[in-house]
């Protein structure tokens, strides 16, 4: 039996990987209409989205830009090891593609920041 | 280490508590000589359940500190935190009586994936000829060590989400006979396996190949049953 809340026998990478993946696809989902209405900005004239895309200088934007970013990576990199999974030759859950899961997500973020820093 | 241990049962069925138990810690000592220590000079009504005692008959398996287990060989120095233990029945099973739980619609899942062989030589005819190299009897002996302990169903979330679901140990017995090659009712097992509750409902948690107390595989096994029931869809022999 497992109580409500009890996360012990869900301690481990694959179950980590699954959850950022799961997240990241659900954060992803939930910006793909705000993308579509920004384009769709576009439609009612010139300078409906260039206010838009001025409106998306503020730093929020810019951070929740970075974040999709970093989204992206985890979402693509933990797809990729899906597939790998389902398709490819050889056996195991690949943690070798979850640590790399991680580190693309890192890297990801750090070269938007510094791209953003700059 | 601590002389004593202290061990926290579950008692009851669904609707249960906790109970506490002083037990003294002894070298090389398994989780499954607690739970009997406390059977035999403690409380003698505790139900629990437990054959071999050497891990090939898959009875004995319960949540040691919230994560599945053989009790039979874990170690308490290995799962002990500090000196307590909490030992309950498996997750995802109904439980019958403090540790023991119904296995029944666990097995019954293993007859729904389909987990029967089903040839079509009599004895009459010569053996098959199945070559240990090929790809088949590899895949197969990749899963066939299961014993059907109900770790790898206790640990697997979809289980827990969607209680219809076959679980990995039933796919995974589907999945070593989808690789025999002597086994007649591919067509009827690749439709059993392929609906709304088989293969495709595996959220790829990975669990199941997590706790394995085998080191077998079922997320890798469920795998090829996608890969199957993929091409077999595309060909229309489904």
């Amino acid at each position: 039996m497992r109580r409500p809340g009890d996360f012990r026998a869900r301690q481990h990478p694959a179950y980590w990987a699954f959850l950022a993946h799961r997240l990241s696809g659900l954060g992803l989902a939930l910006f793909l209409p705000v993308h579509f209405w920004a384009l769709g900005q576009a439609l009612t004239g010139a300078d409906a989205l260039e206010d838009f895309l001025r409106a998306t200088d503020q730093p929020l934007f810019k951070f929740a830009e970075w974040g999709l970013v970093v989204l992206l990576g985890l979402h693509m990199m933990g797809g990729v090891r899906l597939l790998l999974i389902e398709f490819g030759s050889g056996t195991g859950l690949r943690k070798n593609w979850i640590a790399g899961t991680a580190g693309v997500g890192v890297v990801a973020g750090l070269a938007f920041a510094l791209a953003l820093a700059r | 280490m601590d002389a004593l241990l202290k061990v926290r049962v579950w008692r009851g069925a669904r609707d249960g508590a906790f109970s506490l138990y002083d037990v003294p810690r002894q070298e090389s000592q398994t989780v499954l000589d607690v739970v009997t220590h406390i059977q035999r000079h403690l409380e003698p009504t505790l139900s629990y359940r437990y054959a071999c005692r050497v891990g090939m008959c898959g009875s004995c398996a319960m949540t040691v500190n919230g994560r599945p287990r053989w009790t039979c060989r874990t170690h308490v120095a290995k799962v002990a935190d500090g000196d307590t233990l909490e030992i309950a029945p498996l997750a995802n099973l109904p439980v019958i009586k403090d540790l023991a739980t119904d296995m029944s619609e666990f097995f019954d899942k293993w007859a729904r994936a389909r987990g029967q062989f089903q040839g079509s030589a009599t004895r009459h005819e010569p053996f098959a000829t199945v070559s240990p190299e090929s790809a088949e009897r590899q895949a197969a002996n990749a899963g066939i060590e299961c014993i059907g302990c109900g770790v790898c169903y206790a640990s697997c979330d979809v289980v827990e989400w969607r209680p219809e679901f076959l679980g990995p140990a039933a796919l995974n017995r589907a999945w070593t006979l989808a690789n025999d090659v002597r086994d007649v009712a591919q067509r009827e097992r690749l439709r059993a396996v392929a609906g709304d509750v088989g293969c495709h409902a595996c959220h790829t948690q990975g669990s199941c190949t997590e706790r394995c107390p085998k080191q077998l595989q079922p997320t890798v096994s469920i795998a090829g049953l996608k890969r199957l029931a993929g091409r077999a869809a595309i060909r229309g022999k489904l």
